[in-house]
């Protein structure tokens, strides 16, 4: 069921959340909507919902015309962040709601309940209460309550963000697989951008109520279109107005064209990678990022004077931080860095 | 209540109304004004409109002819001297159910809020019992001011106690602590670290209790009785107007025993507020 | 901890306790003592009379109509102050304090002067035939005023507490709002609004001064529990009025009994 964004934007009182904000989400996709706080993410979501409605613009779901439609009969799977569970009711229950909402027969439902249950791994805690629950597994029965009654689309809103890192990386790669096997068109809000990079097909990232670029997760890392996109979807050095990611810091010992003097001003080990930090001559620091054994290689030290050439760059205009070069600068624009 | 643009998206915005449709909401709320104008405003209104029937010499002759005038000053000091006495004595008894422990604290806190519960006619027959005519250990103080005190002190018990509670069970042990470990005496710490915190809370069950008492009929009936220039409270005065069919004088005191009520909870609510914005 | 010095940490236990015990716990143990004095038999006739057994009769179908009127209002205004928004929430906040602020005899006053036959409404009324004052359907009306607060009270930070992403979801499943309502809302606030319907109740059973002045006190025909008692004691059925009394402590204290259980159910 694909979904079409035309143009919406909304406002709450003098704070403007969603501005002109159009996209495609196609029939079937994993996108994901990435964003820091106070972006327009949510409300965009919830627009797409029908739990808000737009100043202007329309929502069309499978081509059809919603924006007037109540969240109530769009026909939406809906996965709140604190898990909105039915407090008073079993899993089963909440699981059943929306299937007794539509008076399907009895058995229908629990047979319907068991496989969903079976599918988010909740087997067993059927007539357990959601307080019984630990988070992650309060979040599967939500999904599964927004499943049971087929929706044309999923939207999860910040679904991991309540819970502890470990179960959201374990939810995270969960998700990714229930999609394989469900295939039901999935948005998912989050600000973590290493969640939108491992889970999603199609981010789309935000900032003050704008789309700043959608796409493959693959291409907004490498082909950022604006300065933003580039620094929050991945750590990112400014050499002037180079915008030089840590992995594609060269170091070298002896100086070549387009390399400057630094001195490691730190070694960190993170495992199989080093985190470099260097200072250069003009009292800037930037860091890179290599391999154990990339440093083992060179033989690096705390306070060794080394030289650094960024492989890779972009730059970006500096009016409006869109990018006005292309990937790979010419040795002259590494020379002026 | 926008978020600020830093703000978490989650936070502020109005949600949708619970009934989505405009309408929905519209006739939920004129059902709700019309309920309340008619059991609630049309009285109040019918009350203020009498008062002024006689125009303002009726109205000043209500509140100001000796026996009103006299009434008036009696229920003011009454009820001050109780919200004095519910003051410490609440606060102590708050203190006692928070920081101490006892067999059978359970259920004295339950027992605090029976002056809530309890129909005011059977306060009064409560006290008549113990300290009245037939008193098993000989106090009688039926039909006197002090019984009044005495009545007005059992129905205002819980304003105080149960205002002060939670804030108590909320104090900062740790700033005690500090205090103590600084060299303030108990009563120092009391004094500059805790009573502040409770200050609001005091203030609020105060005007509350101040409120009702000044209202109070039921409990003083048998106990105290409304004599003249003795124990004639506001309300039972303007119970004897309604009897002797002066109804524009009953309106008027009612109209000025209802403005004080008013005025000192909305006085003492400001200073709660600003109580709180001071209470650190 | 403080105060703990163990003389101020005894003082001020005896203090509190010597308070409540002297103003509230032996006054109550008393009136037990005055009603069973002359025997059960006799306590069991003096309320058995058709006047007192009236009277208590009138209190409880007062109560019973009065308080559904009240619950229903209460949830639904509680509703709509926190699940909508519209400007005048501080005057309808302020209107439904108002019954805390009045003297019940003012009360009584201020509905004898719209529904009595001089009031307000009194032509119409007696055009109609319809009877307010000295009747049933005043002190009804007296006992709705004085208890309007109570379960809106109880109710507003209920619903500000559960928040509204339950009922979200619920829509979004395709749950409409009166679904919503009943399958949501209503079983996350029943104890809240058990709370409030219970002490509303107690109020209305307790109610003296209004009812005093709207219902005439004609013994056997509208005189409440409360007035029953006040009227034996002037007429020195002392037993009379301390049964009377202890009937109404008994269910004073089953009350606040509910109300405990209903406050941790709460939580």
């Amino acid at each position: 069921m694909s979904i079409i964004v035309e143009s919406a934007s909304k406002r709450f009182g003098d704070f403007v959340a969603v501005d002109d904000v159009s996209l495609t989400v196609p029939d079937g996709s994993l996108t994901a909507i990435l964003g820091p706080s106070g972006s327009g993410k949510s409300t965009l979501l919830r627009i797409i919902a029908g739990l808000e409605t737009p100043d202007s613009g329309r929502i069309l779901i499978q081509g059809n015309d919603a924006t007037s439609i109540p969240a109530q009969h769009r026909d939406v799977g809906f996965v709140f962040q604190h898990y909105a569970a039915f407090k008073h009711m079993t899993v089963h229950n909440n699981v059943a709601f929306g299937l007794k909402i539509r008076k399907r027969d009895k058995d229908e439902i629990d047979q319907r309940v068991r496989e969903l249950l079976a599918l988010v791994h909740l087997d067993g805690l059927a007539d357990r209460y959601p307080s019984q629950l630990s988070g992650g597994q309060r979040q599967r029965m939500a999904l599964a309550r927004a499943l049971a009654v087929e929706p044309k689309v999923l939207l999860l809103d910040e679904p991991f963000g309540a819970l502890d890192a470990q179960v959201r990386k374990e939810l995270r790669a969960w998700l990714r697989r229930l999609h394989d096997e469900v295939h039901v068109t999935t948005i998912f809000v989050t600000h973590d951008q290493e969640e939108a990079m491992e889970v999603a097909e199609q981010i789309v990232v935000m900032n003050v109520g704008q789309v700043e670029q959608a796409g493959p997760p693959r291409e907004l890392y490498e082909h950022p279109k604006s300065e933003f996109v580039m620094g929050f979807v991945g750590a990112v050095n400014r050499l002037g107005s180079l915008f030089v990611r840590p992995h594609d810091v060269e170091i070298l010992h002896h100086p070549k064209p387009g390399a400057d003097e630094a001195m490691i001003e730190h070694l960190v080990h993170l495992g199989f990678e080093v985190r470099v930090e260097l200072v250069l001559a003009g009292g800037d620091g930037l860091w890179a990022q290599i391999t154990q054994a990339e440093a083992e290689q060179l033989e690096l030290q705390k306070g060794q004077i080394v030289y650094v050439r960024p492989s890779r760059g972009r730059v970006f205009d500096r009016d409006d931080g869109r990018p006005s070069g292309d990937d790979t600068p010419s040795t002259e624009e590494l020379q002026a860095a | 209540m926008s978020s600020a643009a830093t703000g978490t998206s989650s936070a502020a915005p109005p949600r949708p109304a619970y009934w989505p449709r405009l309408g929905g909401a519209a006739l939920g709320r004129g059902l709700v004004v019309g309920y309340l104008s008619i059991i609630v405003l049309l009285p109040i209104a019918a009350l203020v409109v009498q008062s002024t029937d006689g125009g303002w010499s009726a109205f000043w002759n209500a509140i100001s002819n000796p026996e009103a005038w006299w009434s008036l000053r009696w229920t003011l000091i009454a009820s001050l001297i109780v919200v004095v006495i519910n003051v410490f004595a609440g606060t102590a008894i708050a203190w006692v159910l928070v920081r101490d422990r006892f067999p059978g604290k359970a259920a004295l806190n339950g027992v605090i809020d029976l002056p809530f519960a309890l129909p005011t006619i059977v306060a009064g027959v409560t006290l008549l019992a113990l300290y009245g005519p037939n008193s098993p250990v000989g106090i009688d103080a039926a039909f006197t001011k002090v019984a009044v005190v005495m009545a007005l002190a059992f129905v205002t018990l819980p304003f105080v106690v149960r205002a002060v509670q939670p804030v108590l069970m909320e104090v900062d042990v740790e700033a005690e602590e500090a205090a103590a470990s600084l060299g303030a005496s108990p009563f120092t710490t009391f004094r500059r670290v805790i009573l502040p915190s409770l200050l609001p809370a005091i203030l609020s069950g105060s005007a509350l209790a101040f409120a009702r008492a000044i209202g109070e009929f039921g409990s003083l009936v048998l106990f105290a009785a409304f004599i003249p220039f003795k124990t004639e409270v506001m309300s039972g005065l303007i119970f004897s107007q309604i009897g002797t069919g002066n109804l524009t004088g009953a309106a008027a005191q009612s109209v000025v025993l209802l403005a004080i009520a008013l005025v000192v909870l909305l006085v003492f609510g400001r200073l709660t507020k600003w109580s709180l914005r001071h209470a650190g | 901890m403080l105060a703990s010095g163990r003389l101020s940490r005894w003082g001020l236990r005896s203090f509190a306790l010597g308070y409540l015990g002297l103003l509230l716990l032996i006054p109550l143990g008393m009136i037990f003592f005055r009603a069973f004095e002359h025997g059960l038999g006799t306590a069991f006739d003096s309320i058995t009379t058709p006047d007192a057994l009236h009277a208590f009769y009138l209190t409880g179908l007062v109560t019973l109509i009065a308080i559904p009127f009240n619950t229903i209002f209460g949830v639904g205004c509680a509703l709509l102050l926190v699940r909508t928004e519209f400007r005048g929430k501080a005057l309808i906040n302020a209107i439904i304090d108002l019954p805390f602020a009045i003297s019940p005899v003012v009360i009584g006053l201020s509905l004898l002067l719209v529904y009595s036959e001089t009031g307000w409404f009194g032509d119409w009324l007696n055009a109609n035939g319809f009877q307010i004052i000295f009747a049933l359907p005043g002190i009804v009306l007296a006992t709705i005023f004085v208890t309007v607060p109570f379960v809106v009270r109880e109710v507003v930070p209920v619903l500000h507490e559960i928040g509204d992403e339950q009922e979200q979801a619920a829509r979004t499943l395709g749950a409409n709002s009166w679904q919503t309502f009943r399958r949501i809302t209503l079983p996350a606030i029943r104890w809240g609004v058990s709370y409030g319907v219970v002490i509303a109740t107690a109020r209305a059973l307790g109610e003296f001064g209004a009812v005093a002045v709207v219902s005439g006190r004609i013994a056997g025909q509208t005189q409440t529990a409360t007035i029953w008692i006040q009227e034996a004691f002037s007429r020195y059925d002392y037993t009379g009025a301390y049964v009377g009394a202890v009937v109404l402590a008994a269910i004073a204290v089953s009350i606040l009994v509910a109300m405990n259980v209903f406050k941790r159910k709460e939580a």
